[in-house]
């Protein structure tokens, strides 16, 4: 089985500091990793090789940095990876951004599977995965929770929507996006690691996809959403009434309140 | 009736059941269409939905686009999308607004896709701007900031969360049209649904009562007090992230930027320090109690009262005292 997994590489969110005086980012603590969510989708296809057969390869677009998310790919079981990297496909948005991962899919050949994260966490969307099966024509599933069976032509996974719990059977080629609960990644070795760091990596520019897509649909040029305005927003400070004494005082305090708004009678 | 689509909601329905956001999209919409001077429309998929679509008209619709077949009764996105982005390219709205919920994000980038049109995720708040453009107000970098972005393809695309914006109310003297409009099923779209199963968990978002808790407690074993309280409230048990990370709760119970937004009467958070993550999802509580032994947590500002004080000496008295009320009751 030919597996394809889309992977970002994002900043490290926990430590990206937020000056709330000068409503500024600071990056300069955070490092760079493999997406969460997206070392889940790894390990879903890495298990899936595991068993039948066939090969893992990660796809990114990104700057040149982010060749250190793939290698972490290619540690962690992928085959082969391939970064998508070029000034031109700078400032994308979603859409623009699954345009070019679809005309790299397109490029790179025959798949029977594509495995996503469930969303990045810097730009938190969730719309890279679907709109890369809509730009590629296939059906997908997202929010897998769950991985039944996988056959040469179908998949059948588990995924929760607003009310039910589906078993879905995905006809392949087909996309899912996956979810933290699917599985734990892996850990990769020393080895592991070391063979990643000599491994080649292929890299991608504009003029590579200029017979998959139009350079009109890359990046900027190609992204139809504009950010206009970035401030801060903070929840709305209340009146921050003390309640005091004793602990039986205070939740006869608490009580009395609920009472006064209906909450207990 | 006659006049252009401004503003296209879908409305979403599981079981033949609308989602609640559907109504919070038709409130924002209205405005929106207004604004606008053109028609709000909705756009509902399923088979016998005919009251539904009603409803729709009640809650502020002008015009709603019904497909009835029993090939739509449960999800399938590629039928969905299809019969819908044959609408759109139809009617041709401004504005096109999906709930932020699974199927929604899960339906919206295939539409946009499709479509070739901008997508903003996950919106908390819309408005126009002079020249009647939309202005879409989503939150970046987990919740500490919001970015206003705008859209210059057509339709402008949004989803929405949900418990965030106002419902509209429901008025059944409004009159409305309802539109059949024909589907045209596709057989193999690729996606077989084999079994579908209650997912049978506590609907945070809709709680009118909750009691949170937060890194404050010291083991899962302690929850037993706050699952407590919330029965004796007849209201559900919130809680902050680490908690849900630990495994000592599901993440259904999960109140922030990465889990449910919450609006209910009384939020009532113990030992919550109230970072900018967790305020996002309880911000729009009626009213927010505190329990923290820290005086310097930020939760104390944004909360309506507050206690300095252990939870652990807390919490086994107010359901002790609650206990008492109710007994009087009896
Ligand atoms: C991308 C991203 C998304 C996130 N999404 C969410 C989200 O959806 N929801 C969420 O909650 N967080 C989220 N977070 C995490 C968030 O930043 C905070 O880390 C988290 O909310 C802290 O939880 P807490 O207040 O329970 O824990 P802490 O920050 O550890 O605070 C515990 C509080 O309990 C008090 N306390 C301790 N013992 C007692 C006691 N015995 N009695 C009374 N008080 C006591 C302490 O004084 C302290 O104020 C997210 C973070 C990121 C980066
Ligand atoms: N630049 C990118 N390169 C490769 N894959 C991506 C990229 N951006 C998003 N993805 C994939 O799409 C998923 C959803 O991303 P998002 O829409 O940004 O939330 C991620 O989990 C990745 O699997």
């Amino acid at each position: 089985m030919n597996i394809l997994v889309l992977i970002k590489q994002v900043p490290e969110i926990e430590k990206v500091r937020f000056d709330y005086e000068k409503g500024r980012l600071d990056r300069s603590s955070a490092g760079a990793i493999v997406n969460p969510f997206d070392l889940n989708a790894l390990e879903a296809a890495v298990q899936i090789k595991e068993k039948i057969g066939g090969s893992v390869t990660a796809i990114s677009m990104g700057p040149m940095q982010a060749i250190d998310a793939l290698r972490d790919a290619l540690a962690r079981g992928a085959d082969k990876a391939i970064l998508l990297s070029d000034e031109s496909f700078a400032g994308a948005d979603t859409l623009a951004t699954a345009y070019t991962l679809a005309s790299a899919i397109r490029k790179h050949g025959t798949f029977d599977l594509i495995v996503c994260g469930e969303k990045t966490i810097d730009g938190d969307t969730a719309q890279v995965g679907p709109e890369v099966a809509e730009f590629l024509g296939i059906p997908h599933v997202a929010y897998v929770e769950e991985i039944r069976e996988v056959c040469s032509d179908k998949i059948v996974v588990g995924a929760r929507m607003e009310r039910n719990y589906y078993i879905v059977e995905l006809r392949l080629p087909g996309l899912i996006t996956v979810t933290k609960d699917l599985n734990n990644p892996r850990l990769p070795t020393l080895r592991d690691k070391l063979r990643a760091m000599r491994a080649e990596i292929t890299v991608w520019g504009y003029m590579d996809l200029a017979e998959e897509g139009s350079p009109r649909f890359f990046g900027l040029n190609g992204s139809p959403t504009r950010v206009i305005r970035v401030y801060t927003s903070v929840a709305e400070k209340r009146r921050s009434q003390v309640l005091s004494g004793t602990a039986h005082e205070v939740a006869q305090k608490i009580v009395q309140i609920l009472m006064k708004n209906g909450v207990l009678r | 009736m006659c006049g252009a689509c401004g503003v296209l909601i879908f409305a979403e329905q599981e079981d033949g059941e609308i989602h609640k956001v559907t109504y919070e999209l038709l409130g924002k919409g209205r405005v929106l269409a207004d604004k606008l001077g053109k028609n709000l429309c909705a756009v509902i998929l399923g088979y016998g939905l005919n009251d539904e679509a009603q409803e729709l008209i009640y809650y502020g619709a002008d015009k709603v686009f019904l497909f009835n077949h029993p090939s739509l009764k449960d999800f399938d996105i590629i039928k969905y999308k299809q019969s819908i982005v044959r609408l759109v390219n139809e009617i041709k709205p401004d504005i096109f607004l999906i709930g932020a919920t699974r199927i929604g994000r899960s339906l919206a980038p295939r539409i946009a896709a499709s479509l070739r049109t901008g997508l903003t995720a996950d919106c908390v708040d819309l408005d126009l701007d002079d020249e009647g453009n939309l202005v879409q107000i989503r939150p970046a970098f987990s919740g500490n900031i919001m970015a206003q972005i705008k859209t210059r393809t057509k339709p402008q695309m949004a989803t929405v969360r949900y418990k965030v914006m106002k419902m509209s109310i429901r008025d059944p003297a409004r009159k409305g049209e309802v539109v059949e409009m024909k589907a045209e099923p596709i057989e193999d779209t690729g996606i077989k649904i084999l079994e579908k199963k209650k997912a049978n968990e506590v609907n945070i978002s809709e709680a009118e009562i909750i009691v949170a808790a937060g890194r404050g407690v010291k083991s899962p074993e302690d929850l037993r007090l706050f699952r407590e309280l919330a029965v004796l409230l007849g209201g559900v048990v919130g809680s902050s992230r680490p908690l849900v990370d630990a495994g000592w709760i599901g993440k259904e119970h999960q109140v922030g930027f990465s889990g449910n937004t919450v609006k209910p009467r009384v939020y009532v958070a113990f030992g919550i320090a109230g970072s900018p993550q967790h305020l996002f999802g309880m911000r729009y509580s009626d009213i927010i109690i505190a329990v923290n032994k820290d005086p310097t947590a930020p939760i104390l500002n944004f909360s309506d009262y507050y206690v300095i004080g252990d939870l652990y000496e807390i919490l086994p008295q107010l359901i002790h005292e609650i206990k008492k009320v109710r007994c009087v009751e009896k």
